[in-house]
Order: C-alpha cells, then structure tokens, then sequence
C-alpha cells in the first residue's frame, strides 16, 4: 500500500472534493425529504400517511409489486436455467432482449401499453367489445411495472448460476434425482443470495416507478394513484408536507432495500465483484 | 452436446422465458414498430423536425451530455477514493452510491427542487448571485448528476480494485512520480471503464422523466425534454407525433447499448487474454 501512496496534501484534498460533492449530490436530497415531510411536527405527518388517499396509494404499490415481483422472479430462474445448463442457438441474442427493457425510456415503456391496449389501440376495441379495461387501471399499472422491472432478477441470477457451475447438480441427475428435485434442493440454495439480491432490486424498482406508471394510470385518486404518483398529485397542489411524508415512506424503503443488498454483498463476495455488469 | 442430454427442463425453462419475454417485452414494443408503420415519412419527419421537437431533443441531449461529462469526473473521483484511501464512514458512503437505483425518481425530483428553488436550502443563496437553478436546463442537469452518478462510480471502481499494485510497483521501483504512474499506467487502464460508465449515464440521461419535470419548470422550447414532449403528446391523443418522437430516442438509445456492449465485450475480452 506505502507505495501506492500518493502525499497526504494530495490525498486530503481528493478526499474532501469526493466527499463534499457526495454531501452536496447524495445526502443533502435525502436530508432535506425528512426535514420537509416533519417540517410542522409528528402530527401532520401522521395525518398525511393515515389520509384515505394515502392508505389506498400505498396499498395500490403493495399489490402492484406483489404481482409483479414474483412473476419477474420465476421468469428470472427459468431464464437464468435455460441460459447456464445448456447450449442453443441464439442464446447471445436472448440475453440482449431480455435486458432491453433497461435501455427503454420510463415514458415510453408506459406508452408501448396504451398503443397495444388503450382506445385507439391494437386490440384496444376488442377489449372494449369485452367490456375489459387495462388502461388508466390497475392491470395496465402492473403490466408496466412489470416490464420497466422485467430484467432485475434474471441479471443477477444469471452471472451467479453461471459462476458456481454444473457440478453438483451433474451429480445428482447421475445418481438418480429428478430434475426438480436437484432444482429444489440443489440449484435454489447455491443461488439463494443472488436471487435475494434480484427480487430486492427488482421490488425497490416496482414500488419506486413513476414515469411508466403515470403513463398508463390516468391518475384517478384513490384507484389507480401509487405511492410515487400520490407523491405527484401533492406536490402539485401544494400540499408539501403531504407530499413529502409519502415520499418520506419510499425514501424509508429505498434505505432498506440498500442495507439488506449491502448485507447480501458482504455474504456472497461474488455478486460485489460482479455488481457492475448490472446497472 | 452432452451437457443438452444430462440437464432435464430445457423445453420448459426455454420455452417459458421465450413466451413470457414475448408477452411482457417483445409484442409492447413491437406495437410501437407497428404504430410508427402507419405514419408516412412525410408525417415522420414533419413530426421530429417540428420547432418544438427539436428544442425537446437538443434540450435533452445537451443536458444529458452535460451531466455525464461532470458524473464523468466526478465519479472518477468517488471511485478512486473508495478504491484507494481509508475513512470513516466509507461503508455508507459506498451504499449511499447506490442510492438513485433505489430512490424513486418523483422522489428525488420533488428533493432536488425543494433544494434548488428560489426559497430552497441552496437556492435561496444562489439566488442573491442571480443564479437560477429550479426551472432552468442547470436544474435538470442537477437532476441528471444525481440519477447518473452510480452509473460511472459503478463502472470505474471495480477496474481500479483489480488493478495490479506491483505494475505500479514496478513502476516507482524504476524511478516514475506519482503523477508519471498515473497518467501513463492508471489512467489508460481506467478510459474504457470511463467511457462505458459516461455512455451508462448519458443513456439515463436522455430518456429520465421523474426527476427532471419537477425541476424543469416544462416550458415548451425552454425547459421541455423530450420525454416530457412524448408524454404532452399522449395526453392530448396525439399518438401519432408521440410514437415518432418514440421512435427516434428508441433507436438512439438502442444504439447507445449497443456501443457499450461492443465496449464492453472488447475490453473483457483484453482482459481475459491478459490473465
């Protein structure tokens, strides 16, 4: 290390323009979210959360990310399956379609959903024959949501199952075991951190989704408002506190959801030496 | 194949990701594909190089250029401290990174304002300066440097970890400064990673909507992104202008992708031949 070292000057002075710009850029936006939302005192907030607009918003992200997630979860095992036992061909091209997602605007990940369902859309007025609604509701909610989080838990699982190989599982489909039970008692607990780290980023994401979500929401109050949308709909109308102590909420999940994925690093040094490759 | 015949489920696990990519992702996208088939080139262009359009897009991706120029430096930066040097508190400074991954963006956006405008904690005093952030294209740069940071610290730390110590080592036994090491042998090592993590960023940049309308002030040909224009669009039933300007940043941004996986392959693959 001594001779890696630069001179302390030096060191002190990287150290402090780091550190201010992470203040200044990070901490500063997460500080000022609690501040504002306890800005008049305990009550307010709590009035704020326990509003009936509030309770339905926050219940509306529960249920989206309670479909959406473990949907996401299952196609991400099976892929990640498909993916690291065998070989086919095309297999290059399935990993880069099952990441677009990522590389897709919010605006537009919501929109592709009004072309396909809404009134003027592709099967748009057979639905309407069908007297069935997933635009500006909640199923149009959770199929967005369900592609802007579509990728997270297969790009975790994927370079994990990958990286810990075939071997015990080759052994026990030789002696005998069927295929399921070598997936349940093999495969899921050699990967069981990796999936962990997907559903947790998978499910930050859900709760958190805005752009794609307000989209397709049509915004009607206490139907199809989630948590973020209502964070939007306060602020707009002025009601800081109100706003804030929704947003206070997600912030909560979002510093949550960083300790247990920094937890999940600490126990399973592969994912850190892999977490690039991922964002 | 024999690793094919050994490993049982391959129709099953197959089949099913190919079918559930097909519905979540493939027929939502191709949709738009077949949206933008139903517009002439003549609509196409009248669209996108309408006055509005193209204030939308340079707006957008000046701002996005911008602010992964400065993540660009200054996640460099965060990066080679958390890689090299110790103190305290260096654990949640590395979580926190990560923060605008998990943060949604309507959070941050209403932050970053309640920060910046005229009456906000830094505002109030950039103001007495005449400087204007909130409803400014600075705001949305502001905005974009907080969603884009990870994306380069993320890119550029794990690079400087791996590098070889005793290269630099080396290096200094032969006599090179401090300065010399770095120029000639951290540096040229780290450009790749450097680029990789600006693309990551400018990427993000260009199509983020929910931090950036609170601090954007919205005003059409001002401080207009072009999501925002996208989204103007739907809501006065307009899918025809929407879906064109769709289009245009859908194939931006692919081909941005797929820049950074070429990037990325040819740099792994170096490495790989290295070890």
């Amino acid at each position: 290390m001594k001779t890696r070292a630069e001179s302390p000057a030096v060191v002190y002075t990287l150290l402090a323009l780091g550190l201010s710009y992470f203040a200044v850029f990070m901490l500063l936006p997460l500080v000022v979210i609690f501040v504002s939302a306890f800005k008049n005192g305990v009550g307010p907030y709590v009035a704020a959360l326990l509003n009936p607009d509030a309770r339905s918003a926050i219940w509306l992200t529960l249920l989206v990310s309670a479909v959406a997630v473990p949907l996401n979860l299952v196609f991400g095992v099976a892929a990640s399956w498909a993916i690291t036992k065998f070989d086919f061909w095309g297999k290059n091209l399935l990993i880069t379609l099952i990441d677009l997602p990522v590389s897709v605007s919010p605006v537009i990940s919501g929109m592709v959903f009004v072309l396909l369902f809404g009134a003027q859309g592709l099967i748009g007025p057979w639905l309407a024959e069908h007297h069935l609604k997933l635009i500006f509701a909640v199923p149009g909610i959770i199929l967005a949501t369900m592609f802007v989080t579509f990728p997270y838990v297969a790009r975790e699982v994927i370079p994990v199952m990958k990286a810990q190989g075939s071997d015990e599982e080759e052994a026990a489909l030789t002696l005998g075991a069927s295929g399921w039970q070598t997936f349940w008692r093999i495969t899921l607990p050699k990967i069981k951190w990796g999936l962990l780290y997907g559903v947790i980023l998978c499910n930050a994401r859900a709760m958190g989704e805005f752009g794609a979500v307000s989209v397709v929401s049509g915004h009607i109050r206490g139907r199809t408002n989630t948590l973020p949308l209502h964070v939007e709909i306060l602020y707009n109308e002025y009601d800081f506190v109100g706003a804030f102590a929704a947003a206070s909420v997600l912030a909560f999940l979002a510093l949550v959801t960083l300790v247990i994925k920094t937890v999940i690093e600490s126990r399973s040094p592969e994912l850190q030496s892999n977490r690039l490759k991922k964002h | 194949m024999n690793k094919n015949r050994l490993f049982p489920g391959f129709g099953l696990s197959l089949g099913y990701t190919c079918a559930y990519l097909g519905l979540i992702v493939l027929i939502p996208l191709g949709t738009l594909i077949w949206k933008s088939s139903s517009l002439s080139w003549r609509e196409y262009l009248d669209v996108v190089t309408s006055v509005r359009t193209l204030a939308a897009f340079r707006l957008s991706f000046l701002t996005a250029f911008v602010s992964a120029l400065v993540n660009t430096v200054f996640g460099f930066l965060i990066a080679w401290i958390l890689a090299r040097y110790a103190f305290p508190g260096k654990r949640i400074v590395d979580a926190l990174i990560d923060l605008p991954f998990a943060l949604p963006t309507a959070v941050a956006g209403i932050a970053l304002t309640a920060i910046y405008a005229s009456t906000g904690w830094i505002g109030q005093h950039l103001h007495k300066f005449g400087i204007e952030v909130a409803f400014t294209p600075l705001g949305i740069v502001l905005a974009l440097n907080f969603i884009g940071l990870p994306f380069v610290v993320r890119s550029v730390e794990p690079v400087l970890q791996e590098l070889e110590s005793e290269v630099e080592e080396a290096a200094a036994s032969l006599g090179a400064g401090r300065w010399e090491i770095f120029r000639r042998i951290i540096f040229p090592a780290v450009i790749p990673s450097l680029i990789a993590g600006f693309t990551l960023a400018f990427a993000r940049g260009i199509g983020e909507y929910g931090s950036v309308v609170f601090i954007s002030g919205n005003m059409p040909m001002q401080t207009e992104i072009a999501p925002l224009l996208i989204m103007t669009k739907l809501e006065q039933f307009d899918y025809a202008g929407a879906t064109a300007i769709a289009l245009t940043m859908l194939i931006v941004s692919f081909s941005l992708f797929f820049m950074i996986n070429v990037l990325q392959a040819r740099s792994s693959r170096r490495l790989g031949m290295e070890a």
